[in-house]
């Protein structure tokens, strides 16, 4: 029997460049620990990541890593489990890299509900490009880029995975790591498509998410897996109420017929390179 | 205070073996990051006191004749993180000693007041006087980081201003 990993086994030697106070150190954490804490091992575990600050976390895990393509990041994952259905894949990205360049792929992996964790670390600001409105950011949040505000309405998005097909769906918050690995297990286990929405503040560009911690209300609700309640409870909510709030029972996606079987050399050998 | 409160001395030593390990990875990983920044002064610090949070750690190992931290799976604090954690959202790239050194006599304090309250909970004698040793012994810590932070003056109004900003300019 092999030795129990603790969650620093999970951590890379690479240094994280985001800056100090960022949300996404706590994600780090957190995904750390829960992978520890369901005795997986790094070799049986991909995370799959987008562009932008937090699309970097691959690199700082010991897990397989694919730092990809800017918005196609749940691409890349469903492709690899349906490839390889042994792996846990985990997919990470931010709000711009999954709501807006990745949006249409974010819509479909819902509706598929391949058997994988999709992590969004939402701080509603583009921050690696200097601080631009992302689909989140609200509407009169005013900034040199966006005088006065976008004046759009942000974009919902628990409420539309849960429209889209999305078996689990949870919000959680980078301040409380030890709360968040419990959601991701939470995650990882249930069936299907998970996605959580990480509320993860951008002190650079968005100082006043430092309030967040002030704003969140910690196991807020408990899961339930009727879909007009859960509806209704993520049309309804602050934004920061926390937990699962929605836990379905949709079967995942399997790849069905004589296809599904067929071994990768055979597919190998029609590629002519 | 944690949920499941303990019942042994052993447990309880758990917990606060919890909290020092907790802290003291803590503080390394903000030492690493600061140094990343480039903010040699404050990444010394946070080293130094990870340095610190380990020792009481080995104390607690020595004194429980444990040779690795107990698993603790099952132990959950009702702040969000142990008492003694510094919260990853407290930081800033321009931060001085001194803020770092306000955070540590934070942490040193609410450890304080967790082990008061333990000392004062309904729970066995054995476990009572222990927590009232740890609350003691956290009291000290605050009073030697009140003495360490004697050495570094309050910054002047205005130490978050950087002249080349990340933000774009106007």
């Amino acid at each position: 029997m092999s030795e129990a990993l603790t969650h620093t086994d999970f951590k890379s030697d690479i240094k994280p460049v985001w800056c100090p106070g960022c949300g996404d150190f706590g994600v780090v954490n957190a995904l750390t620990k829960a992978l520890a804490k369901m005795e997986l091992r790094p070799e049986n575990v991909a995370v799959v990541s987008g562009i932008g600050c937090s699309s970097r976390i691959p690199a700082y895990t010991t897990c397989y890593g694919f730092h990809g393509v800017h918005g196609r990041a749940l691409a890349v994952g469903t492709g690899l489990k349906i490839a390889r259905p042994d792996l846990t894949v985990i997919v990470t990205g931010g709000d711009g890299d999954g709501y807006s360049i990745g949006g249409n792929h974010f819509l479909h992996a819902c509706r598929r509900n391949v058997d994988m964790t999709y992590i969004v670390m939402d701080n509603r600001v583009y921050g690696m490009t200097k601080g631009q409105a992302s689909p989140t950011t609200e509407p009169d949040w005013d900034s040199k880029l966006s005088p006065d505000g976008t004046g759009l309405r942000e974009f919902q998005p628990l409420v539309i995975a849960l429209s889209a097909g999305a078996n689990f769906i949870a919000r959680a918050f980078t301040g409380d790591p030890n709360g968040l690995a419990d959601v991701i297990v939470q995650a990882v286990r249930h069936p299907g498509f998970s996605f959580i929405e990480v509320l993860s503040p951008c002190v650079t560009f968005r100082p006043e998410q430092r309030d967040w911690k002030k704003l969140v209300k910690p196991d807020a609700v408990k899961p339930t897996a009727d879909i007009a309640r859960a509806a209704r409870r993520m049309l309804r909510d602050t934004g920061f109420d926390l937990g699962v709030l929605y836990a379905g029972t949709r079967s995942p996606y399997a790849p069905r017929g004589p296809r599904a079987q067929r071994d990768v050399r055979e597919l190998e050998a029609r590629f002519a390179l | 205070m944690s949920r499941g409160l303990p019942r042994t001395v052993e447990q309880f030593m758990a917990y606060a073996c919890a909290m020092e390990v907790e802290a003291c990875e803590r503080y390394a990983e903000l030492a690493e990051l600061m140094d990343t920044h480039h903010n040699r002064e404050v990444a010394e610090l946070f080293a130094k006191l990870a340095r610190i949070e380990g020792k009481h750690r080995d104390q607690i190992m020595r004194q429980m004749g444990w040779t690795t931290p107990p698993a603790t799976a099952s132990l959950r604090w009702e702040t969000p993180e142990g008492p003694e954690t510094t919260d990853y959202g407290d930081l800033h790239y321009l931060m001085t000693p001194y803020h770092a050194l306000k955070l540590a006599e934070h942490n040193e304090r609410r450890a304080a007041e967790f082990f008061e309250r333990l000392a004062a909970a309904r729970l066995p004698a054995a476990v009572r006087e222990s927590a009232a040793e740890m609350a003691a012994e956290e009291r000290e810590h605050v009073r030697l980081i009140e003495e360490w932070l004697a050495r570094f003056p309050p910054p002047e109004p205005g130490w978050d201003e950087d002249p080349d900003p990340p933000a774009v300019a106007d």
